[in-house]
């Protein structure tokens, strides 16, 4: 059993404006790429439960071209708020790293 | 058909190579374009309306632009300029660059383009409901427009208009980065699909390239595909880290929103023509019917005052959880004893990073409750409606933080350890984003105004 972080060359959470979280992973071969999206270890309902949001409001997407997924939400914490610890989005991808891959 | 791009870096003021530029120079660009702003560095730019980047950085870019520019008798086109892409940014940058020109006896038609927007204009249109947020921007209001500062990001069309009226280098305000590098293509005729493409890949500079750079990139935009690379010998681009920046910074890597439409790149194919450069065909653009521009706002919450320290007896780690509460309840009877009827409760923020234990991801952090660290430390965050308060409030902060009342000891003792004297850091004015929004104007000109400075 191998980990996103096993598969991936990067895993990253970033900003999409002040308002929107965005998650990119970018797998390090075609081989893993095609693995993971054969058998989806990160579903809208996974980050759903994480993050808690709101299923329907997560995008989750599996590009060929780039090999990567990328999964956007609304952000826990609008970005600059006083609860807000993470201006740039920067270190929430945290709890993808060890999710399993069949 | 070949329209040569050259893209400068990601943002004006993190620098490029010489070397870069020079090679991009030598391949005759038919514009040069960069962007120089942002959102993602927080609300504190666009509030106070002061650049993320310093003076120097701005000028040594900026001075390397303008002579390159002067060279080859191109446009210049500098958008977002003072990072927030207020109107003072503008005339920052303006500064800055006729003292260049001075300096390296340069002349050129210079064109500002404004994108402040008036609060008279947006109630009015707030009014015809014609200003949507963008989910899940919150709600807007007259009271949210009155208490922001907002601007509005412009599409192609006043940059294309700028440069048709003569314009050699066009400083604007807030810009969609993407029509930076759009703007002439489409003047020439190029296919709009392959434009805005080339230019949302060009906007972050050599961060596509492999190392991801602060870095010059160039594009050459032909009848039915571009072809990209980095201009540094050693940086390459491979199809999948031209496809991959799609996703950076962007919610759907697919279909990206510009003011006049939609660049849809599901169907474009990414084709290695050599270890470092890529050719691209397929991408397309669907104009929108309604034309809209974004709104980014952002309000003065109040100034704040910050104490740094850091813990290390496990008893006292272990005990915050109970402890921290009871000091928040004090600070509320000492505040309201020292500041009758100043300082109501919704007046004022005092809270707590705990660093160690769930400080980076709050309530969501997945770990809250394994083992403790050894160490932790602790960002207490004092938010008044004046810096003078935030001081005062602070300092009793600090001081009752310093020395909590744990139960395993029976006396004072000293719970935080602070590194500096005073422990209190004035941090200034505090901002939050208020607006994230899209209005429907009468035409892609009305919300910018446009003036032109022979340099």
């Amino acid at each position: 059993m191998a980990t996103l972080f096993d598969l991936c060359s990067l895993i990253r959470s970033k900003n999409a404006g002040p308002f929107v979280l965005t998650f990119d992973l970018m797998f390090s071969s075609q081989e893993n790429y095609e693995r993971a999206k054969r058998s989806q270890p990160l579903t809208r309902d996974l980050l759903a439960a994480i993050y808690r949001q709101r299923v329907d409001d997560i995008t989750l997407v599996y590009h060929d071209h780039a090999m990567a997924i990328k999964a956007s939400m609304p952000r826990p914490i609008f970005q600059g708020e006083l609860e807000d610890g993470d201006c740039y989005g920067g270190q929430q991808y945290v709890p993808l790293l060890q999710i399993e891959v069949a | 058909m070949e329209i040569k791009v050259l893209a400068a870096t990601g943002v004006l003021g993190a620098g490029f190579k010489v070397e870069s530029l020079n090679r991009g120079i030598a391949l005759a660009p038919t514009f040069i374009a960069c962007d120089a702003g942002s959102t993602d560095s927080g609300p504190a730019y666009l509030g106070s309306g002061k650049p993320k980047l310093s003076r120097e950085a701005c000028a040594r870019d900026l001075r390397l632009l303008l002579k390159a520019r002067d060279t080859l008798k191109v446009p210049l086109i500098i958008g977002s300029c003072g990072t927030s892409g207020r109107d003072v940014g503008v005339d920052w940058m303006a500064q800055l660059a006729r003292e260049i020109a001075g300096e390296e006896r340069l002349h050129f038609k210079l064109a500002l383009i404004k994108s402040d927007q008036s609060k008279a204009y947006l109630k009015r249109r707030l009014a015809e409901q014609r200003i949507r947020p963008l989910f899940p921007a919150p709600p807007i209001s007259e009271q949210v427009i009155d208490s922001s500062h907002i601007v509005g990001m412009m599409g192609t069309e006043p940059i294309q208009a700028a440069v048709a009226a003569g314009a050699e280098v066009v400083l604007a305000g807030r810009a969609s980065d993407s029509a930076l590098y759009a703007a002439i293509p489409l003047t020439l005729g190029a296919d709009p699909g392959l434009s805005w493409h080339a230019a949302k890949t060009l906007e972050c500079g050599a961060a596509c390239a492999v190392v991801p750079a602060a870095d010059c990139m160039f594009a050459s935009i032909r009848a039915d595909h571009f072809d990209i690379e980095p201009l540094d010998l050693n940086a390459r681009c491979t199809p999948q880290t031209i496809a991959a920046h799609t996703l950076y910074e962007n919610a759907n890597p697919f279909l990206l929103t510009e003011p006049s439409g939609v660049i849809d790149t599901e169907a474009a194919e990414y084709q290695a023509l050599s270890a470092r450069l890529v050719r691209v065909t397929g991408s397309r653009f669907r104009a929108a019917t309604q034309y809209t521009v974004k709104l980014e706002g952002s309000q003065l919450v109040g100034y704040q005052t910050i104490v740094i320290g850091g813990i290390r007896d496990p008893y006292i780690i272990r005990a915050l959880d109970t402890l921290l509460p009871k000091a928040r309840a004090f600070f509320d009877a000492r505040i309201a004893d020292l500041f009758p009827g100043q300082l109501t409760g919704k007046d004022y923020d005092i809270s707590y990073r705990i660093y160690g234990r769930d400080a980076v991801m709050g309530g969501l952090e997945p770990n809250r409750n394994s083992a403790l660290a050894y160490e932790v430390g602790v960002l207490i965050t004092i938010t008044a409606p004046t810096q003078e308060l935030a001081n005062k409030i602070a300092t009793f902060v600090s001081h009752v933080s310093a020395h909590l009342p744990v139960p395993e000891y029976h006396g004072i003792i000293s719970s935080i350890a602070y590194p500096f004297s005073p422990p209190e850091l004035p941090r200034g004015a505090v901002y939050r984003f208020s607006v994230n929004h899209v209005v429907a104007p009468d035409d892609p000109y009305e919300m910018f105004r446009t003036e032109f400075v022979e340099v």
